[in-house]
């Protein structure tokens, strides 16, 4: 989970890690009465979950509270790269001497972690890495032993950023490690005039599966930028991806529903429909439950004109899912109107067929293979009417 | 032969106990492993009737290796559990700890990893289904009864996939399927699990499933073309993710232009591997790759 600058902020504050005083607005009004309380000049940030904010207007070094407020009044409610801006991080402006990056991140391939460093900071570190490779230090960080102060006296030698920084290596570090974060970014790490080392931007992503020893994290979760369908998905514990297309799709295990989303969009190619609509994968237990939990967050999906059900039974029993399928629809009664293409192979499939076909139901087409189950879904997508 | 499990594996089960422990210890059971006992530091001594046996609880590990001569360890401990438990598994020295839990903290995959990789203990998953043999052991969740033993090694991030392809392929047979799970940091690499492959006499042909996210593939594309001479068989999933989308797995996400399903496929047919559009076609493939 990616959090909002202003959230980074505040856990880095918690953790020690120097940062400039700010508070959040969500109106001009308030934003104006923080710039009257920190005094001087400030910045205003538009708080989205995405880079690029300051080349699309999103931050405002400003002089007066009439001018932060006139900056809020522009920023909030603007669009950047389709993340509507509703709130902004108004801070004190850094007297800025040196801009430096540093980040700690997960090296999968060395299954360990890793920071990141340079001299080069308050740029984009995907270009510097690009075009000036050798200004991008590397440094393994074993997870057994962490950041101390040794390891951050090399990471400072190895980048050539300021001693001065020392303190907040190791702070940042201890964000990292205690927070279970997977990616800790701070971009720029700014020296000050005064010599002080100040984290001016922050990019933090937390590890969901550590949601159990991390209660205060729950408080991260709320994005107002969030997809409807995604939303009502995650509240009945779906794990759900809205794509674009007028497929809907089904399936079990992330591998096995990424695959019959490729399947899918070749399908779709042919038979002139758009593609695959979502990814769904519904886990092990296909209850019926969670099949009507499923389908009706897809049939709640306007674009969706067919659907395709594609189910291995490796635990899961077929004549389970068929069950599940059949029950669904019975819940969902008129609200499931488009027609529903399904393949079942592996344990109990014939069982698992002859509910499907005892039942025949009008929208149920059974098909044998996921390639020619892909096949019909798409005729049946590019023949039904837009809706 | 078969790589990493076999007939003479000695298997212990920790979290036997719970619902998904019993569960699974049972299709083991059924599907011929040589179950020896579990562990749960909170009933040990106990025994659990499973499918007319009974197995002996024990304390920790190493205590099961002792009265058993364990040599698996496969661990259905919840999330908070997994990171200790690996590491128990890892200090009694067991020769394959396979971790099926979902939901580890990348930080505990990571510890414990640390912890593993200077030991003899070679650590599978965690979030995988496990190690199977047809006809001989399994260790995990993999459905036993899809198909038979045979000369098709597979390695997969996926479970269902791993399940897909032995199915296309059933009527073939598989020497080893090892499902080393999707999370971003894994005990086992499909590296690891092609290296072991080519060093084994009754694998001739090896199917390689991966997904998108990180680079795995890309650098088992490039060991394959160095150092493997059995004829390898790639399967990509993942083409139509959008970027900076989680697809189901921890490890599933295209981040910036990095792990995207094209740039593996591409790395795996640079290094001369045939790579199937679909899955049936990647059995297709691996069929002629049979005959020939």
């Amino acid at each position: 989970m990616d959090l909002f600058e202003h959230e980074a902020r505040d856990l880095f504050e918690r953790h020690g890690v120097p940062v400039p005083r700010g508070k959040v607005a969500t109106t001009p009004g308030s934003a104006r009465a923080i710039a009257v309380e920190l005094g001087g000049s400030v910045v205003v940030k538009a708080q989205v979950k995405t880079g690029g904010r300051g080349k699309a207007g999103g931050v405002k070094v400003v002089h007066s509270p009439d001018d932060a407020e006139q900056a809020a009044e522009d920023i909030l409610g603007m669009d950047i790269k389709g993340h509507r801006v509703h709130k902004v991080l108004v801070t004190e402006a850094s007297a800025i001497a040196e801009e430096y990056y540093l980040s700690f991140l997960l090296d999968r391939a060395a299954r360990a972690f890793l920071a990141m460093a340079s001299a080069e900071g308050g740029m984009d570190i995907e270009a510097v890495a690009a075009t000036k490779p050798g200004a991008l230090a590397r440094i393994p960080v074993d997870p057994l032993t962490g950041v101390d102060t040794a390891l951050a006296g090399r990471i400072i030698e190895a980048a050539r950023l300021p001693a001065a920084a020392a303190d907040a290596i190791v702070a940042l570090w201890t964000v990292f490690a205690e927070e279970d974060a997977t990616l800790v970014e701070v971009n720029p790490l700014v020296l000050t005039t005064d010599g002080t080392v100040v984290a001016v931007d922050g990019k933090v992503t937390l590890d969901a599966n550590a949601a159990f020893r991390q209660p205060s994290h729950a408080g991260f979760v709320d994005s107002p930028d969030e997809d409807p369908l995604e939303r009502r998905a995650r509240e009945s514990g779906l794990n759900y991806v809205k794509l674009d297309g007028d497929i809907g799709v089904i399936g079990n295990g992330a591998g096995l529903v990424m695959s019959t989303l490729d399947v899918v969009a070749a399908a779709a190619a042919e038979a002139g429909a758009r593609g695959p609509a979502n990814f769904l994968d519904i886990g092990g237990g296909a209850s019926a439950e969670i099949m009507a939990a499923g389908l009706g967050v897809i049939l709640g999906d306007e674009q969706v004109r067919s659907v395709f059900v594609n189910v291995f039974g490796g635990i899961t029993a077929c004549d389970a899912v068929a069950d599940g399928i059949v029950r669904a629809l019975a819940l969902l009664g008129d609200r499931a109107a488009k027609p529903l293409v399904v393949r079942l192979d592996g344990n109990n499939v014939a069982e698992g067929r002859r509910i499907l076909v005892e039942a025949a139901h009008p929208l149920v087409t059974l098909v044998d293979t996921m390639d020619d189950a892909a096949g019909a879904a798409a005729k049946l997508a590019a023949a039904e009417p837009e809706a | 032969m078969a790589i990493f499990l076999d007939e003479h594996s000695k298997v212990v089960v920790a979290g036997m106990t719970g619902a998904e422990g019993r569960k699974h210890t049972a299709r083991m059971l059924a599907a011929g492993t040589n179950v020896v006992g579990g562990i749960n530091p909170r009933k040990a001594g106990q025994e659990i009737l499973l499918s007319g046996r009974s197995l002996p609880v024990f304390g920790d590990t190493a205590e099961a290796v002792a009265a058993t001569g364990a040599d698996v360890s496969v661990l259905f401990v919840p999330p908070p559990g997994v990171k200790d438990a690996v590491i128990d598994a890892v200090d009694a020295g067991v020769g394959m700890a396979v971790v099926i839990t979902e939901g580890v903290p990348v930080h505990d995959a990571a510890a414990f990893w640390a912890h593993a990789k200077e030991s003899p203990t070679r650590v599978i998953g965690p979030n995988c289904p496990g190690v199977i043999s047809p006809g001989r052991s399994n260790a995990g969740i993999i459905p036993d009864g899809i198909t038979k033993p045979g000369r098709i090694g597979l390695v997969s991030k996926s479970g269902t996939l791993t399940y897909q392809l032995m199915h296309e392929l059933r009527e073939h047979g598989f020497s080893t399927c090892v499902g080393i799970g999707g999370d971003p940091i894994i005990g086992t690499t499909h590296i690891d699990v092609v290296e072991a492959f080519e060093k084994d006499p009754e694998t001739e042909v090896i199917v390689l499933i991966g997904e998108i996210g990180g680079d795995a593939e890309e650098r088992a594309a490039e060991y394959i073309r160095a150092r493997v001479s059995k004829p390898v068989v790639g399967y990509i999933a993942g083409f139509t993710a959008p970027p900076g989308k989680t697809m189901g797995h921890a490890g599933a996400i295209v981040s910036g232009t990095g792990g995207t399903a094209e740039a593996k496929k591409k790395a795996l047919e640079t290094a001369g591997i045939q790579v199937g559009r679909t899955p049936s076609e990647t059995a297709a493939i691996v069929r002629e790759t049979l005959v020939r």
